[in-house]
């Protein structure tokens, strides 16, 4: 395994170990460029996860403080918990659900597709799905997605099954175990899928992908890639030409550290990686680090999200094997007929009774609240994954009074759901509550957004230098040598679960980086 | 398909191998029958038996499973005996806001919170104090120490980890019987 030196500034130092930044630390790592990864959390290996909601939250979640702010329902029910993300090696790909989807041809283009949005910052991507697409096959072939590659479905489990009939009598055609990264046969090392039900606790029997124990370990095998966990970057450094030198960070031991690098990378998931340009003002960047657009932090998505449980007169038993365990993707077609632009996924869900009691009517209590808990037996449910619209004013911020334990200000999520937004959970929650009640749901229940999984596009890419951060290939437009490469670069966020995207791009900035390393452009 | 077994997993045996060792009385709670008017509460640090049970009716009342014996609303507030213990300002939150309920009580009721007999006129007077630091504070940490109760979970028809159990692929993750079969 690799040590580099702190003064050795021939490195690329990536922040974050995630979805991209643990696979652009393996691909550059492949390629033979030398690599350090600070990762803020610690490293907890498959044998370590806990098969416990809140346990495991405790191990793996993002808790230090954050605040919520704006009109989102989210900011009262949950005021310091705005995101559900993950600080450990691996990043949230530890608790993902796998559930790995293309985005579709229009969903680059939405500026043009859907017009003008009043309210909306809408912007088409500076790349297309045909750029993406080798890269998408690269990733699928990589996590080792379902219904690619000759790799079979996954097997239907009970919550499927409810949602499938329900399906049928809706009329719904597209409706299938998933795209998933979960191995339904044994691939790459690693084994099937066991049913455990607890993907979202981290994959104790490693058939889910996860950055933590693929991409890592492969890398960190080549002898080109160190992993520090415990290693929490506070700034990031540049020379008087204005280029990146390096990245400040606190140690395990509270010990401020100095990593020179060559080239530096940006994957700390769309809260932290505005929050760390912010609090990289310098004279020359008055307004934080590359954002001379002023866009840096805003834009920020989540998706349109919510829940539709219902309860039937016998078990269903959800929480029985994957979490997500299958699609209807009749919805996600742009059809302004519904009302809205853009579209949205119905994929299944389940809780353990811990989480559920927690989200499923935040400060509910009485009777009406316990009445639902008390068909958990009986419950099925799915969640909604729909397309949010861009705002400026959705935005990450330093917060003015509140700092962490390294005196850095904690970061603010503001976020307004946009009317579209509202439009389109509504009819969400009236399909899915009318597809239950198809197959003889007794009572459904319309659960509000959980804290956000998904975080995207605060510092967006975008052709002209004006209208973003970074352009085509994540490269900042004020720092050449500084690249954004986790979610936040998205110019837009689409109608699907993101993480495929997050990882085809790192592939493909990953072959850029090499390339312009070689010709010493970097 | 497999059913949850929801009988209590506490025997006589345990039971009373847990008194020969001294466990706290709410550990086997639930299988003597202890309930919320018992003398669970004699033993408190910082607050008084009185306060102690008004937590566990008001626990009750705040999440009412009639399938949950008052053991598990016992375990779930006996914490904030040892926190007010530790933090006098806690511990005058607690004693403030039940004293508010008492005299709520006893004015509309003629009883104390814990004396008033219907589950709805209690939960009338809990609506009146809901927006208080002292209600958001026990739900708020009610939510999680009910909830989070292992020996509660098959009761609601959960099973827990599964991992020790290889997993639900042979145990009925895909055994569902009763949909329409068109
Ligand atoms: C419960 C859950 C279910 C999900 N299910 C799905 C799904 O089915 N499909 C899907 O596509 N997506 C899913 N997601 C979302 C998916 O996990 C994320 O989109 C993806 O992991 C984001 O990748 P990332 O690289 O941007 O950030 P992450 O994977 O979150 O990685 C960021 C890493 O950076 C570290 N970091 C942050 N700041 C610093 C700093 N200053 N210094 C050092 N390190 C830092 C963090 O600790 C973290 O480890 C889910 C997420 C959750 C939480
Ligand atoms: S259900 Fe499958 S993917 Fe999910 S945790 Fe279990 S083994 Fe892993």
């Amino acid at each position: 395994m690799a040590n580099f030196d702190l003064n050795d500034d021939s490195l690329v130092v990536i922040i974050g170990s995630g979805a991209g930044g643990g696979t652009l630390g393996n691909e550059l790592a492949q390629k033979g460029i030398k690599v350090v990864i600070l990762e803020a959390g610690g490293r907890y290996e498959k044998e370590d996860f806990i098969n416990d909601e809140w346990e495991s939250f405790a191990q793996l979640g993002w808790r230090d403080m954050r605040t919520g702010s704006g009109s989102w329902q989210v900011a009262t029910d949950f005021p310091n918990l705005p995101a559900w993300i993950v600080k450990a090696v691996g990043g949230s790909t530890t608790h993902w659900a796998g559930a790995s989807l293309r985005f579709k041809e229009h969903e680059f283009r939405t500026q043009e597709t859907y017009g003008n949005i009043t309210g909306a910052n809408l912007l088409d991507w500076p790349i297309t799905l045909a750029d993406l697409e080798p890269y998408y096959e690269k990733a699928e072939d990589k996590m080792g997605v379902t219904r690619t590659n000759n790799i079979p479905g996954l097997p239907p489990n009970n919550n499927f099954k409810v949602m499938a009939a329900g399906a049928k009598r809706m009329g719904y055609k597209e409706v299938h175990t998933g795209r998933m990264a979960i191995n339904s046969e044994p691939r790459d090392g690693r084994g099937s899928c066991l049913q455990l039900g607890f993907c979202f606790q981290g994959c104790k029997s490693g058939a889910k992908w996860s950055t933590l124990y693929t991409e890592i370990p492969k890398g960190e095998d080549t002898g080109n890639l160190e992993v520090r966990p415990n290693s929490m970057a506070i700034r990031i450094e540049h020379d008087d030409a204005g280029k990146a030198t390096g990245v400040v960070y606190v140690d395990g031991d509270g010990n401020t550290q100095r990593q020179k690098a060559r080239v530096v990378c940006l994957a700390g998931n769309s809260i932290e990686s505005p929050r760390l340009l912010l609090n990289s003002a310098s004279n020359m960047f008055p307004d934080g680090l590359a954002n001379s657009s002023g866009e840096v932090g805003r834009n920020y998505m989540r998706h349109v999200t919510g829940s539709v449980y219902a309860a039937f007169e016998k078990p269903v038993h959800f929480y029985r094997g994957t979490v997500m365990a299958g699609i209807i993707r009749d919805e996600s077609e742009n059809n302004p007929g519904r009302g809205f632009v853009g579209g949205y996924e119905l994929e299944t869900l389940s809780l353990g009774v811990p989480l559920m009691a927690a989200f499923m009517k935040p400060g509910g209590w009485g009777r009406t609240f316990t009445s639902a808990l008390d068909q958990y037996e009986n419950l099925a449910g799915m969640w909604i994954v729909g397309e949010d619209m861009p705002q400026q004013t959705n935005r990450i911020t330093l917060h003015s009074t509140i700092v962490d334990q390294n005196e850095m200000p904690v970061a603010d999520v503001h976020y307004d759901d946009h009317p579209n937004d509202v439009m389109m959970r509504n009819h969400a929650y009236e399909q899915g509550s009318a597809l239950y009640k198809s197959v003889g749901a007794v009572a459904t229940y319309p659960t509000p957004p959980y804290p956000s999984t998904h975080n995207l596009g605060t510092n967006r890419m975008s052709e002209k230098a004006r209208d973003g951060v970074c352009n085509k290939w994540g490269q900042t437009h004020d720092v050449s040598n500084l690249f954004i490469s986790d979610g936040s670069q998205f110019t837009t966020g689409a109608s699907c679960n993101p993480t495929l995207t997050i990882v085809a791009l790192a592939i493909r900035q990953a072959d850029h980086i090499a390339d312009a390393m070689s010709r010493k452009d970097l | 398909m497999r059913l949850v077994d929801k009988r209590s997993k506490y025997n006589r045996r345990t039971v009373l191998k847990g008194m020969a060792t001294g466990a706290p009385a709410a550990a086997f709670a639930g299988s003597m029958g202890l309930s919320i008017e018992d003398a669970w509460a004699d033993s408190g640090k910082a607050l008084s038996p009185a306060t102690m049970k008004t937590l566990a009716k008001m626990a009750r009342d705040i999440y009412p499973h009639d399938f949950l014996s008052d053991h598990f609303y016992i375990v779930a507030v006996m914490p904030w005996d040892e926190k007010a213990a530790q933090d006098d300002a806690l511990k005058g939150v607690i004693e403030a806001g039940v004293a508010q309920l008492d005299s709520l009580a006893t004015t509309r009721f003629k009883a104390p919170y814990a004396g008033v007999g219907w589950e709805e006129d209690r939960v009338e007077l809990l609506e009146e104090i809901e927006d208080s630091e002292f209600f958001q504070r026990i739900r708020g940490d009610l939510v999680v120490s009910l909830y989070n109760q292992k020996e509660a979970w098959p009761k609601f028809g959960y099973e827990g980890s599964s991992f020790e159990h290889g997993g639900y692929l042979h145990r009925g993750f895909d055994d569902i019987d009763w949909l329409p079969e068109d």
